[in-house]
């Protein structure tokens, strides 16, 4: 779950991180206030999930309240790749002398966390990652002991920090790490971290992703998500605790596992279909989380047939079975289905499905090949 | 022979009163595993499966009365790491964790702690292991492959079920299949995997099957082509699967472009790595 920018600095802000002084705004004229009460030039940045919103026109400069009001009216009246701007952040306008790069991912092969820092921070930063990577300082951080102050200086020392800036500097990446740690983040990055004109340091811009395995522990960061950037339907799955993604194809696939998923995607696509979505059921679903998730594909109206592929281990074919036949009885029936049930209890879910007029299939390949040529079918019909 | 779990296997299961626990647990000891103990909080003194598996408060009182040596955990994904922890000081030697979703921190946590032990963690997020005809240890189903010499490692589970299942009907067994998990951060690798296949005098041949999502199966593939005797064989899943969405497994998810099936393709097919266009033309590539 991605986090907005100011959310992002707010919290930063609470781990003894400097932001700027400002305030997040939903209408222009909440925005000519906060500038008004700040005084002075302003910055107007649109809060929206996606990169290069500098580049888009979303983030600008007013000199007073009255102009705040002006560009804002423009910005939320904007869409940023897709995505309407609903809020400002109306921040205090620094003057700045260096930007610095400071973030925190993790490293999967390192299996630790990473903290990077940069000189060349900004815009720009994966351009420097990509062209002048030795730019980029690394630093593990052992998940057991945390980041040392020592590691803190490495960094500072690393992209030439003039001496006077390190105790704020060890500040700030303590602060950034215990964001990063205490809010089970997967990316805690300040881009930039500029030095300003009268020589202090602050976080001007801040960007979070929190893993969603671990929103169970915070459910106040959970009232952050944006839904904006979700699909309707992907946000319908998530709450069956469903794993569910929009494609632009016409077959629509109900698997159990993702690796057997993406590989029912695949031998789709293989003999000549197009799968309409990846879904999987999970390990272990019952049957109102295979009815809800039938619902969900039906819902789409590029659908014209559907597969329904699963391999029984934890999950029992039966308790599939009988969540189809849930589902067939709230939405009517319009799509022919082929369905292939294997492993765990295949045979009482055949057996429960027998009425139902379905197609079969006992291999994977023969599973696909029907359905895309059903599909082929419903589309000739039409 | 076999590798990891086999006649000499002594299982505890945490999490063995939850739904889940209990009705793998039996089907384990249906297969013949020596199921000799589980533990959940509380419910020590218990009995299940039959009178049969006594269960113990805590894992290391259920190490100390039955000498369990390996674990297996079906406790909820909040709870996982903490059963991780318990199994490591407990002496248990191999960890399977079938658990799905646990906190990538939490992972690193553990990872990194197991690293200063003598312990191997398989998993988690992941369907366990199986030997056929000797035992099983997690969620594969149990009549769906035979003893054989072909050794199966994946980063998935039911599409490793596929793999086995369709070796079976063309009456080619297996002598270890392990699933690794599909998590970013787990215990065993492929390389692991592969390493232990390449040793075991039983396993002729091995399969390989991954996914999108970090660099494990180019770094296999260098291993192959490195310190492999042994032929193997391939399946790479999420060929079509759109950049940058997470396609469910926390691992698979393609990212700043590393982690693409292409590339994993390529890096096994220059290993000398025979590479399956669907699962079920695994078996032939193995003649």
């Amino acid at each position: 779950m991605k986090l907005h920018e100011y959310q992002s600095k707010l919290i930063f802000a609470k781990y003894q991180v400097p932001i700027p002084k400002g305030r997040v705004a939903a209408t222009a004229s909440e925005a000519r206030t906060i500038a008004g009460e700040l005084g002075g030039r302003v910055v107007i940045k649109s809060q929206v999930l996606v990169g290069g919103r500098g580049k888009a026109g979303g983030i600008r400069l007013a000199k007073d309240a009255h102009e705040a009001e002006e560009v804002a009216t423009q910005i939320l009246g904007m869409e940023i790749k897709g995505l309407p701007v609903r809020k400002v952040l109306v921040d205090e306008a620094a003057s700045i002398s260096k930007e610095i790069y400071l973030g925190i991912t993790n490293d999967r092969t390192a299996r630790k966390p990473v903290m990077m820092a940069s000189a060349a921070g900004g815009v720009e930063i994966e351009e420097v990652a990509r062209l002048t990577p030795e730019k980029i300082i690394k630093i593990h951080i052992d998940p057991l002991l945390g980041l040392k102050d020592y590691q803190a200086r490495d960094i500072a020392v690393g992209i030439d920090l003039p001496k006077e800036h390190w105790k704020m500097f060890g500040q700030i990446a303590t602060g950034l790490w215990r964001a990063y740690q205490e809010c089970d983040a997967t990316l805690a990055e300040i881009n930039p971290l500029v030095i300003t004109g009268d020589n202090r340091l602050i976080a001007l811009d801040g960007k979070m992703v929190l893993d969603d395995n671990a929103l169970y522990r915070h459910p106040e960061l959970v009232e952050l998500r944006d839904l904006d950037v979700e699909d309707p339907a992907e946000v319908e799955a998530r709450k069956y605790g469903l794993s569910f993604i929009k494609l632009e194809g016409n077959i629509g696939c109900m698997v159990n596992g993702a690796g057997l998923a993406m590989t029912t995607m695949d031998i789709i696509k293989l003999f000549g279909g197009e799968p309409a979505n990846f879904l999987d059921i999970g390990g272990g679903a019952g049957s109102d989380k295979v009815a809800a998730a039938l619902r969900i594909i039906l819902s789409d109206k590029n659908v014209k047939a559907v597969l329904f592929n699963v391999f029984g281990g934890i999950t029992r074919c039966d308790e599939v079975a009988h969540g189809i036949l849930t589902a067939l009885d709230e939405v009517k029936l319009k799509v022919p289905m082929v369905v292939r049930l294997v492993g765990t209890n295949a045979a009482e879910g055949r057996h429960l499905l027998a009425g139902a007029k379905m197609i079969t299939a006992e291999t994977l390949a023969e599973a696909a090949q029907k359905v895309v040529a059903v599909a082929k079918a419903q589309e000739l019909i039409q | 022979m076999s590798i990891l779990v086999n006649k000499n296997t002594r299982l505890v299961v945490q999490g063995i009163t939850g739904t889940e626990g209990l009705f793998h647990t039996t089907q384990m000891v249906d297969y013949g595993t020596n199921v000799v103990a589980g533990v959940t909080p509380g419910k020590g003194g218990e009995w299940v499966v039959d009178g049969k598996i006594p269960v113990f408060d805590t894992l290391k009182l259920a190490v100390e009365a039955t000498g369990a040596n390996t674990s297996v955990i079906f406790v909820p994904a909040r709870f996982s790491a903490d059963a991780i922890f318990e199994a490591a000081d407990a002496g248990i030697s191999l960890i399977v964790c079938i658990s799905e979703g646990i906190p990538v921190q939490d992972m690193m946590r553990v990872r990194n702690y197991l690293d200063q032990k003598h312990v191997r963690l398989v998993g988690p997020n992941c369907p366990g292991l199986i030997t056929p005809g000797e035992a099983k240890v997690g969620i594969i189903p149990g009549n769906i492959s035979i003893p054989g010499n072909i050794g199966v490692v994946s980063r998935s589970g039911t599409l490793t079920y596929e793999v086995i299942y369709a070796l079976m009907l063309l009456n080619r067994g297996v002598s270890t299949c392990v699933g690794i998990g599909g998590d970013p951060i787990n215990g065993t690798s492929f390389i692991d995997c592969l390493s232990m296949f390449e040793a075991d005098p039983q396993t002729e041949k091995v399969v390989l099957i991954g996914e999108i999502g970090g660099t494990d199966e180019e770094k296999a593939a260098e291993f192959i082509a490195a310190k492999m005797t042994k032929s193997v064989v391939s399946f790479i899943a999420g060929q079509t699967a759109p950049p940058g969405k997470r396609m469910g497994h926390a691992g698979a998810i393609v990212e700043g472009g590393s982690g693409l099936a292409a590339d994993k393709v390529k890096a096994l097919q220059a290993a000398g790595v025979k590479v399956a266009s669907h699962p079920e033309e695994i078996p032939s590539l193995l003649k």
